[in-house]
């Protein structure tokens, strides 16, 4: 069996803007998904029932039903009801996005309340306010305790780019798979593509053992 | 005129009466010791008075004037009645002078240079000068509690309460944290002590009182309430303590 | 002009979906089975003092830890054929990414399982003259079990979303009976919110009994590893 990398090479302008896209559509998501999530967790942790329910409802929604599902209805169904077309990369951002702020909602809320009661009563003794006492007291705290549950959300966002291709928006899989049909070298084209995202991903995997080892020892 | 004036102050938690219609007025310059069993209500009296939980009936007035329930009104409320804890809860991830001055910069909205100055004049009446650039997890109990008297003290409260400040603390500890709050009783600081030193109520209150069952059982002077109680209950609450001392 | 709303074609092909749904359910189940042998031979591999034994098993479960899941369905479907010679179905292609990848994620809670069981259990167990491997099958690996359980039933679910990604390689899973469907009657709107709605159902129930489990092992005293 003869390995062919040197078409692989020849395409690396393909690759380039596979991973231009992929590195745009991670950071729109990792932003929108890692915001809203915020705003949705602080909603499951309000006592109020018009935010905690709705908040709820968002939340198991969208933990509990496929991305590629939900980026298909964006790209497919959602047009049928606006005006607009949605692009590959508008569906695929909203699907990831949304799924990611579900799941980093539960990260913000476990974090916030895992801070004990006594620092609310301590800013409170002093006269803040709910506001100044989650902005100045607990989320400064609770954020160290999230960095390496949020950071192995940034990951799997930067894994769920490749469902973009389903909706042939051009990353790095998209490319693989043009590269791969125009020189018939599946075996390099898709092995190159996994290794780049190995190449990226590694280091904030390692970094993540390594928030959670210090961590460990902090707490 | 009384500084604090309580009425009919009434407290629930799951089905049970914690507090059963209490009446109480303190004068400006008092110092109160609050004695009585776990489960008396002492703790729950406190945090009622600076509305840390929120009564079901009755009413607070401070000053003259009622407490009422909206939220912006109760954050001025703690900033004139300061509250210390058992377990402290001071800001982990400020430093000892970062926590004093919190209040100040956020609440009061003072810049960080008058800050500053402030705490470090509380700092040093609690005699914690040295220790301004410390991480609470560097300090002793007792250090930790007198940073969080500092804290209290750096928003000029009117009255101060004190909900059990030794009682989390190892014994050898326990002396310099009350030797601080005697130097404010001294000063004539109104205060509020939930205490289960018994001798130190004696030294530095003006007034105990005792809580049975939600109510005041007794008050009176300390003289009166721990040499002469006059009713069985709080008899024999004195005599439990009393069992090992020497 | 408002759309009207037309799920008559959607119904019409109800069987098709039932299909799609079954042959989800299928993979998940194979894929299921398979991870949780594959993760723990892979944990025993890491746990093992011998290196070629546990280095090529952290190869392997970084790989699969570290590469996009789509990837590795493809790499499986279009390249693994070419370099081992075999005949390569969607249904073979989307089992082996997702046993791999289960038993890589598997591994490691079997791995943080197993080391959550304390010192004083080994030693228990070799006192009474027992070898590490009856150590392991008898007293360790019962009352490990039972703490990753949580653990395992929230990557099981994973595993339930992940199949969406056969559609991709054609293979007729419930989303890939969908986008056919959808094509054929002109309906996206109705065929996707439908399919939707019967992930969501179905990933739910199964959320929810995977929580009241994990509430009933918390009530009995047991810690829970994730």
């Amino acid at each position: 069996m003869k390995w062919d990398f040197a078409s692989v090479f020849d395409n690396t302008d393909a690759l380039l803007a596979g991973a231009a896209g992929t590195l745009r559509i991670f950071a729109i998501c990792l932003v929108c998904g890692l915001s809203l999530g915020l705003v949705i967790g602080l909603g499951r942790y309000a006592h109020n029932k018009w935010l905690y329910w709705p908040a709820t409802a968002f939340v198991e929604f969208f933990r509990n039903t496929p991305v590629l599902v939900q980026i298909l209805w964006f790209y497919f169904a959602l047009p049928i009801l606006l005006p607009f077309t949605i692009s590959p990369l508008a569906a695929a951002a909203l699907g990831i996005s949304l799924n990611s702020a579900a799941f980093s909602a539960e990260i913000y809320r476990g974090g916030i309340q895992s801070i004990d009661r006594g620092q609310w009563d301590g800013a409170r003794a002093i006269g803040m306010g709910w506001g100044q006492a989650m902005r100045r007291i607990v989320l400064p705290q609770a954020i160290r305790r999230m960095l390496p549950a949020l950071t192995n959300r940034a990951i799997e966002i930067f894994k769920m780019s490749t469902l973009a291709s389903a909706v042939a928006y051009v990353e790095l899989l998209q490319q693989g798979k043009l590269i791969a049909s125009l020189n018939f070298n599946p075996i390099e084209a898709y092995t190159a593509v996994a290794v780049i995202f190995f190449v990226f991903l590694w280091p904030l995997v390692q970094f993540t053992y390594m928030l959670e080892r210090r961590l460990g020892r902090g707490e | 005129m009384s500084l604090l004036t309580v009425r009919g102050l009434t407290k629930r938690f799951a089905g049970n009466d914690v507090l059963r219609g209490i009446d109480l007025d303190v004068a400006q310059g008092e110092r109160i010791a609050i004695l009585g069993a776990s489960g008396s209500g002492k703790s729950t009296l406190l945090r009622c008075l600076n509305f840390m939980e929120m009564p079901d009936a009755g009413t607070v007035t401070l000053d003259g004037k009622t407490v009422g329930r909206r939220e912006s009104e109760l954050t001025l409320v703690r900033q004139r009645v300061g509250m210390v804890f058992q377990q402290f809860n001071l800001f982990p991830h400020m430093t000892a002078i970062g926590n004093v001055m919190e209040g100040l910069c956020t609440v009061r909205g003072q810049s960080k240079a008058t800050a500053r100055a402030r705490a470090e004049k509380e700092l040093a009446r609690v005699g914690l000068a040295d220790k301004a650039g410390t991480y609470p997890a560097h300090l002793s109990g007792g250090q930790k509690q007198r940073v969080a008297i500092a804290r209290a003290l750096a928003m000029d409260p009117e009255m101060l309460l004190f909900d059990e400040p030794t009682s989390a603390l190892d014994p050898e500890l326990v002396g310099e944290v009350l030797g601080v709050i005697r130097s404010l009783a001294e000063e004539g600081r109104t205060m509020l002590l939930v205490t289960h030193e018994l001798g130190f109520a004696y030294h530095v209150a003006t007034r105990v009182i005792f809580l049975a069952d939600g109510t005041i059982h007794e008050q009176g002077t300390p003289d009166e309430i721990l040499k002469n109680p006059r009713k069985e209950r709080t008899r024999v609450f004195l005599a439990s303590h009393r069992q090992f001392s020497l | 002009m408002t759309y009207q709303w037309d799920f008559t074609p959607v119904v019409a092909n109800a069987p098709l979906l039932a299909e799609g749904l079954a042959n989800t359910l299928k993979i998940t189940g194979v894929s299921l089975g398979c991870g949780l042998v594959l993760g723990l031979a892979f944990a025993l591999m890491r746990l093992s003092h011998r290196r070629w034994l546990s280095l090529p098993a952290g190869f392997v479960i970084e790989v699969f830890r570290t590469t996009p899941p789509l990837v590795q369905l493809f790499w499986m479907f279009f390249a693994l054929p070419l370099i081992v010679g075999i005949e390569m179905t969607p249904f073979l292609a989307a089992v082996v990414t997702f046993s791999i990848q289960s038993g890589a994620f598997f591994a490691e809670v079997f791995r943080a399982g197993i080391q959550s069981i304390e010192r004083g259990q080994w030693d228990g167990a070799r006192a009474i003259g027992m070898t590490h491997a009856q150590a392991m099958r008898r007293i360790v690996l019962p009352q490990a079990i039972k703490r990753m359980i949580p653990a395992f039933l929230e990557r099981s679910i994973e595993l339930m979303k992940t199949t969406t990604l056969v559609a991709t390689i054609a293979y007729a899973d419930l989303l890939f009976q969908a986008n056919e469907i959808a094509q054929k009657t002109f309906r996206p709107l109705e065929t996707f919110t439908v399919v939707a709605l019967i992930y969501f159902v179905v990933i739910f129930a199964v959320s929810i009994l995977a929580r009241q489990l994990e509430r009933r092992l918390a009530v009995s005293g047991e810690s829970t590893v994730h």
